[in-house]
Parts: C-alpha cells; sequence; structure tokens
C-alpha cells in the first residue's frame, strides 16, 4: 500500500517537473492582444470609432475602455470576429458612430482643385499626390475611402465614388434552393 | 507498338451525346450585323483599347494591345467601322460588364497585311512575342495566355510534350472535328511547338471514342514523316481531358498538390491552340476565330467556325434552335457556365454553346444532408474529400476547407454528378473559393493600408523632429553672434563707464529682430538676374534697353503704359 502511494507521488512528482519544464521550455509567442485585434479591424483609418486610427482603437478595446461595436467600416462581420476573439456578447453595431457603408474610394475633381494641399495633410494613408498650387489627384489603389479628405477641401471637390463589381472581384453566391412543400 | 497506359483517380461515365453534331462537316456562319469583341478574354490583364469609335479596322487588325507579359493581344474578326468602345454584357455567369470592341462588319470580310515567322529561323523570345501579339491562348477552356507555357523550363529542353485532344466532356465535340478535318495543319503547329520546347517526344492523347479523329492524326503524322510523336487513343472516361489527368493516363506521373508539371518535364497543350499556332506562324492569322459546338436543345446539332464576338443567338439560330429554350450553357453539362443572356458574344474560351431547355436540363431535386457516402471521394479526380470540403465551405470555415486542398479542386462536378444526396458540391467549393479570394484581397488592402498609415505617423514625427532641431540650431547661432556682439558692445560700454555691463533681454531682441532684417535687405540687393555671364553683346543690349524701360515706368507709372514703348527719341 505504502509503496504504490510512493510510486504514484514520485510519477507525480516527475511528470509535473516535466510538464512544468516544458511549458517554460516551449513556451509559445503568442500576439499580443492588441495586434490580434487590430488584425481584425479594416484599418481604414477613418477615427468614426472615436479614436485617431485603428490601432489606437484596438488598443482601447484591448484596455477594455471601448465597446466592440464602434468600428462601421468593420460592420457587422467585424464586430462578430471581435466578440468570438475576446469571447465576448455580439452587439449592433452602435449608430452614434456611422453606420456600414458600401465601399468606396475618394476621386478629386481635377479641374475644380486649387492645390491647397490641405487634403494630403488629412489623408491618414499619403494617398494623395500634389505639390502646392498644383492640381491633386488620389491613388485609388492606397485610398482606404476614410472620407477625412472631403471636409477640408475649401472648393468641395472632392467625392467618393462606390467601387464598382468587376469579374476579379465577383463572387459566387452561396448556394440557395427554394424548398418546396410536400403536398 | 501498344503504350502502357495509366489509370487515374476516380472519373465518371456521363453519357457522351457527342454523335449527334458530328454528322455534318464544320461549318462557316455569315457575318452578323454587329460584333461585340471583349477586350480581356484571357487570364490575366486587361489589354488597352488601340481603336477608337469612327476608325476603320482590318480583318486581323490588333485592336487591344497585350497589358504586360501575362496578357494576350485581341484582333477584330473582320473589316468593318468601329462603332464604340464601351462596357457590354460578358459570357459569364456574374452577368457584368467589360470593355468591349463593338465593329459594323462592311461585309468585304478583308484582311490587313500578313506577317509571317519561320519558327526554325527566328529566335525563341521573338517567337513568344510573336504568339502574344496574335492573341494565341489555350483553346480548351483556360485560355491561359500561350506564350508563357511555351518555354522548355530550367534543363532547355522538355522531356514530354502532351497534346489534349482527350475532349472528355458530353456533348462537345469541337476538337474532334477539327481534328478529323484539319489533323496536318494542327500537326505543323505542334511541330512549331515541339520546337519551341525542344520536347523529346509528343503524345496526343485522343479519348478511344473518336477513331475517325484518331485515324486522320495518324495519318497526318505517318504522312509527315516526324519521328517522336504519337497519337494515343486512351480510355473514355470524364475528365480524362484534365490536364493533370491526361498525362498521368500518358505518362503515369503524378503531380502532386500544389506543383507544376513542367517540374516534371511535361506540358499540356489542347488540340485547337496547336491548330491557331499554326495559322498565326504559317498564315500570318491572329486568332480571330474558333470552332464551337452548338448542340443540346436544338434541331441539328453541328459545329461551326465562329468569328470571335459573333453573337451566340447568331449562331445557335443557324443550328435551329427548339421550343422550350430557356438559357444556353457556354461549356459542356459538367463544367459550363449558364450565360446571363442569349445575345452574348462567342469569345476564345467558347467551346461549347449548349442550348439548354427545362425537358432537357430539369432543376435539380433539392438537395438532402450529406449521409457520407463517400461516393464523393471514390469519384473525385483531383482525389480531394469532398463532403470534408463541402461540410467546411456550407459552415463558411473558409480555413478548414483549405486544409483539405480546396485550391486543388478543378471543378470538374464529378462528386455532383454521383452524390446521392444531389448535394450541389461544385457551387459551394465555387463560392468558397471566390470568398478566400476576397478576403485575401481585403486583407492585403488592410495590411497596406495599416503600413502606410504607420509610416505617415512615423514621417510626420519625423518631421516634427527635424524642425525642431533646424529651429534650435539656428536660435543657438544667433544668440551666440548676438552674445558675442552684445559681449562687444557690452566691453566698449563697460569701457565709457556710462551703459549697463550686461546687454539687457530687451536689447538682445533687438538687436536679433536688427540682425534679421539687414540679412533681408542684403538677400534683396543680392538678388541679381542669373544666365546674364554668358550673353552675346546684342543680348545685353537689348537687357540693358528693357532695364532702361522698367527704370522710367517705374518712375513715371502713367506716362509709360506698357504697351507701348516709353518716348525716349520723341
Ligand atoms: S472606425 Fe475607422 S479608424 Fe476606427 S477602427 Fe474602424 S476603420 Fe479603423
Ligand atoms: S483640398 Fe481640395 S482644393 Fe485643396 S488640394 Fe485637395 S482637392 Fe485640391
Ligand atoms: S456523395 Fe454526397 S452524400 Fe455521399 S459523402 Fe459525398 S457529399 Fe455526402
Ligand atoms: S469538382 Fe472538385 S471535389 Fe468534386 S470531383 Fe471534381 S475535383 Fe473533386
Amino acid at each position: 500500500m505504502l509503496t504504490a502511494i510512493l510510486i504514484m507521488t514520485g510519477i507525480a512528482l516527475v511528470l509535473g517537473a516535466v510538464l512544468g519544464f516544458a511549458s517554460i521550455k516551449f513556451k509559445v509567442e503568442g500576439d499580443p492582444l492588441v495586434d490580434q485585434i487590430d488584425a481584425i479591424l479594416p484599418q481604414t483609418q477613418c477615427g468614426q470609432c472615436g479614436f485617431p486610427g485603428c490601432r489606437p482603437y484596438a488598443t482601447a478595446i484591448a484596455g477594455g475602455e471601448a465597446e466592440i461595436n464602434q468600428c462601421p467600416p468593420g460592420g457587422e462581420e467585424g464586430i462578430r470576429k471581435l466578440a468570438d476573439l475576446l469571447g465576448r456578447e455580439f452587439k449592433p453595431l452602435s449608430e452614434e458612430h456611422g453606420v456600414e457603408k458600401p465601399k468606396a474610394v475618394a476621386v478629386i475633381d481635377e479641374e475644380t482643385c486649387i492645390g491647397c494641399t490641405l487634403c494630403i495633410q488629412a489623408c491618414p494613408v499619403d494617398a494623395i499626390v500634389g505639390a502646392a498650387k498644383q492640381m491633386h489627384t488620389i491613388i485609388a489603389a492606397d485610398c482606404t475611402g476614410c472620407e477625412l479628405c472631403l471636409a477640408p477641401c475649401p472648393v468641395d471637390c472632392i467625392s467618393m465614388e462606390p467601387i464598382a463589381e468587376t469579374v476579379d472581384t465577383w463572387k459566387w453566391r452561396y448556394p440557395v434552393f427554394t424548398i418546396k412543400q410536400a403536398a | 507498338m501498344l503504350r502502357k497506359l495509366f489509370n487515374f483517380h476516380g472519373g465518371v461515365k456521363p453519357a457522351t451525346h457527342k454523335e449527334e453534331s458530328t454528322l455534318s462537316p464544320i461549318a462557316p456562319v455569315p457575318l452578323p450585323d454587329r460584333l461585340v469583341i471583349p477586350l480581356h478574354q484571357s487570364v490575366g490583364g486587361h489589354p488597352r483599347p488601340l481603336v477608337q469609335p469612327g476608325d476603320r479596322v482590318f480583318k486581323g487588325q490588333r485592336i487591344g494591345a497585350a497589358d504586360g507579359s501575362l496578357s494576350s493581344a485581341v484582333h477584330a474578326s473582320t473589316s468593318g467601322l468601329v462603332r464604340d468602345v464601351v462596357p457590354a454584357v460578358m459570357p459569364h455567369t456574374s452577368g457584368l460588364t467589360t470593355l468591349s470592341v463593338i465593329i459594323e462588319p462592311d461585309g468585304d470580310d478583308r484582311w490587313g497585311e500578313l506577317e509571317r515567322v519561320n519558327f526554325r529561323s527566328t529566335p525563341p523570345d521573338e517567337l513568344r512575342d510573336f504568339l502574344r501579339d496574335a492573341g494565341i491562348v489555350g483553346l480548351g477552356g483556360a485560355v491561359f495566355p500561350s506564350h508563357l507555357k511555351l518555354k522548355p523550363g530550367k534543363e532547355g529542353a522538355l522531356q514530354t510534350l502532351v497534346i489534349n485532344g482527350a475532349e472528355c466532356e458530353p456533348f462537345i465535340t469541337c476538337d474532334d472535328m477539327l481534328m478529323r478535318e484539319r489533323a496536318g495543319d494542327m500537326l505543323k503547329g505542334i511541330i512549331a511547338m515541339r520546337h519551341m520546347l525542344q520536347a523529346r517526344e509528343v503524345l496526343i492523347g485522343i479519348e478511344d471514342n473518336k477513331p475517325q479523329a484518331i485515324a486522320a492524326v495518324q495519318a497526318a503524322i505517318a504522312a509527315s514523316g516526324e519521328t517522336g510523336i504519337e497519337a494515343v487513343a486512351i480510355p473514355t472516361r470524364y475528365p480524362a481531358g484534365g490536364a493533370k489527368q491526361l498525362i498521368r493516363v500518358l505518362t503515369g506521373i503524378e503531380v502532386p498538390h500544389g506543383r507544376r508539371s513542367t517540374d516534371f518535364g511535361v506540358q499540356c497543350f489542347n488540340v485547337g491552340t496547336a491548330y491557331s499556332i499554326f495559322e498565326a506562324l504559317e498564315r500570318g492569322r491572329p486568332l480571330i476565330s474558333r470552332i464551337v459546338t452548338v448542340a443540346g436543345n436544338v434541331d441539328a446539332p453541328r459545329n461551326y467556325e465562329v468569328l470571335i464576338g459573333t453573337p451566340m443567338d447568331h449562331v445557335v439560330r443557324l443550328a435551329g434552335a427548339r421550343a422550350g429554350t430557356d438559357r444556353y450553357i457556354m461549356g459542356g453539362p459538367m463544367m459550363g457556365a449558364r450565360m446571363p443572356a442569349f445575345d452574348v458574344p462567342v469569345v476564345k474560351a467558347t467551346n461549347c454553346i449548349l442550348v439548354g431547355s427545362p425537358a432537357l436540363f430539369p432543376p435539380p431535386p433539392p438537395e438532402m444532408p450529406c449521409i457520407r457516402c463517400g461516393e464523393c471521394a471514390k469519384a473525385c479526380p483531383a482525389d480531394l474529400a469532398p463532403f470534408e470540403m463541402y461540410w467546411h465551405s456550407r459552415a463558411k470555415n473558409f480555413g478548414k476547407a483549405q486544409e483539405y486542398h480546396l485550391f486543388d479542386c478543378i471543378e470538374c462536378g464529378c462528386c455532383s454528378f454521383v452524390c446521392p444526396s444531389h448535394i450541389p458540391l461544385v457551387d459551394y467549393f465555387r463560392f468558397s473559393k471566390s470568398e478566400i479570394w476576397a478576403r485575401e484581397r481585403e486583407k492585403e488592402a488592410a495590411d497596406t493600408a495599416r503600413d502606410r498609415f504607420e509610416f505617415k505617423n512615423f514621417r510626420q514625427e519625423r518631421e516634427k523632429q527635424e524642425k525642431a532641431e533646424k529651429l534650435a540650431a539656428k536660435a543657438a547661432a544667433t544668440r551666440e553672434k548676438v552674445g558675442a556682439d552684445g559681449s562687444a558692445a557690452g566691453a566698449a560700454a563697460a569701457s565709457s563707464g556710462t551703459a549697463p555691463a550686461k546687454p539687457s533681454g530687451d536689447d538682445a531682441k533687438r538687436a536679433l529682430i536688427e540682425a534679421a532684417m539687414e540679412k533681408a535687405r542684403q538677400q534683396k540687393a543680392q538678388v541679381q538676374p542669373k544666365n546674364t555671364d554668358a550673353a552675346t553683346p546684342a543680348v545685353q543690349a537689348e537687357i540693358a534697353a528693357i532695364e532702361a524701360r522698367r527704370q522710367v515706368s517705374a518712375t513715371h507709372p502713367t506716362d509709360a503704359p506698357p504697351d507701348r514703348p516709353p518716348s525716349s527719341g520723341a
């Protein structure tokens, strides 16, 4: 009886030591939480969430200072992913922060632009090129559609154009079938 | 000699329906009223339009230039007037539009000047550029630009060139008829390809349900006297015409997941592609027409030589569409895609227009739950587990679906064909694939945006810092200077014994302002016209005259209006 108990205790101690060692030696360097949240956010950098960019918002969520439903560009899907990641309840998008819109890019009316460079300073991703008193233009591929350049423009020559679907971006629909009622 | 053939995994044997459309020879199609030629017809970049509305074009004139290396040119299929260059509905399930050139034929069908090349004396790079500009793409359905595949790997030579004449999909017979009628010319194209690839042997795989085509190709090979080219009859089983499947059957090589056949010394082309390469090299004709099978709900199924851009209903009318037609399918019943309209144009990818009706293709019975019978996995020629991929696609669990090699699925439809629960498996796989692509695009865009945002912040910080440093350095320099002056003045004052020994803060500031103003004055005085040193005496005299006028008008602005020279002589 005693030997049995001793043996079992011995085995338990050895295994415990092995496990303890393994947990130190093979520690997985996990993504810090802020990085994981930032990876879900759409990186539009629009500030609609109330923070100056996606990463500050991610930091605020991780610190428990912000709700997960404040990012309109991320939309419902983004909130769901955040809820999954953080183990929180899903909530609909908070209305005071905005509404989900189809993706768009900003376009400058080059005839009207006076070259004041204000939009360049507003663009969070440097997607506008131009110089003082020269016509400005937007690099569509880099524009995130944040709309931050719209307000500063003194001649209101920037407008948002929705991105049209092309064959390269078209998606097959989820298969749906009409279910007939049995007679 | 009987060649040893191999087996591929899975496959099915649907009813072939091929006899009906092989009874009569390939027929020409009268010119339609209007050709709609989409500029984007191959895998890769979108060609740029080279014509404008109102231009007259020849048959075979290039109207779209290849955009980069992964792209292929597009040509006018007949002579006529360019009516417009606008987005038009394309032959794609989505019903979306794409930039197209609309040509009104003038009826002359006149060729422009045709340029031929001798493939034996032309360097391979030039040949590839020539084929790109001739718009040669794979005609088996994938429309991959052929010039990119005509490169003999790293070793400089290829082991086996496989020519795909299997044509395994039901209803389609365009390759069969091509081999029966044009085997000799097709073989010349194959010889050119073999030369470009330096291939040791050529195997032409043809399903054994096409004995006439096999005989015709064999006769052509015998007549040409070439060695190392063989037409091989392979067992009829769908999808023997898939590239990986055909390579497996003919050579026994199993191309693993995520590898390409060139890594194993094999390259595969369609018979139609070989024929169009012959046309381009030896006749100078770019790819402006192709053979199209019209079958299904029509009176006389047949093959037609159709100009690219011809509306589909124009061709179907010749075959006599029957009542009850409710859709056109481009391609066959297994892999084909439903067209959004009847008048979409025939493009390079159109091997068959399958005319459908509810009687011919009744709506599928309702989908039932998967019973995990494993039939789909047994039928899958890519050796996948369709029921697993289906399970995860249905749950939109795309990462898991990818783990089951979703992207190795060739969308052949064998799994849907055998599924006892009538699950449209391929629809789920297409859905999953396009969702995954979309997510990848989004993620890429987000990553770029994140980098650019971080860089902008970094840049702003850096600029702020640089500005501050510059200001600090400047301020320090001036302070030093003023300090030196001030101490000199202070010393002078101290020696006279009247002023305070130390300049007050006000004095220092005033001194700073004065120094700045003095500097500005000096700078103004220094502004001199440049580039006058090397001027000729005549030019210098002119400058002097202008200067004099300027002085006059500066002193008497009203006397000398700028449009009249000052009347110095008066
Ligand atoms: S609201 Fe705008 S700035 Fe805030 S997380 Fe969403 S995309 Fe980023
Ligand atoms: S803010 Fe408006 S006017 Fe000024 S540079 Fe930008 S687009 Fe031009
Ligand atoms: S054949 Fe159909 S029912 Fe059978 S395992 Fe595959 S998906 Fe499920
Ligand atoms: S469609 Fe894809 S999964 Fe289905 S049998 Fe063909 S290759 Fe396999």
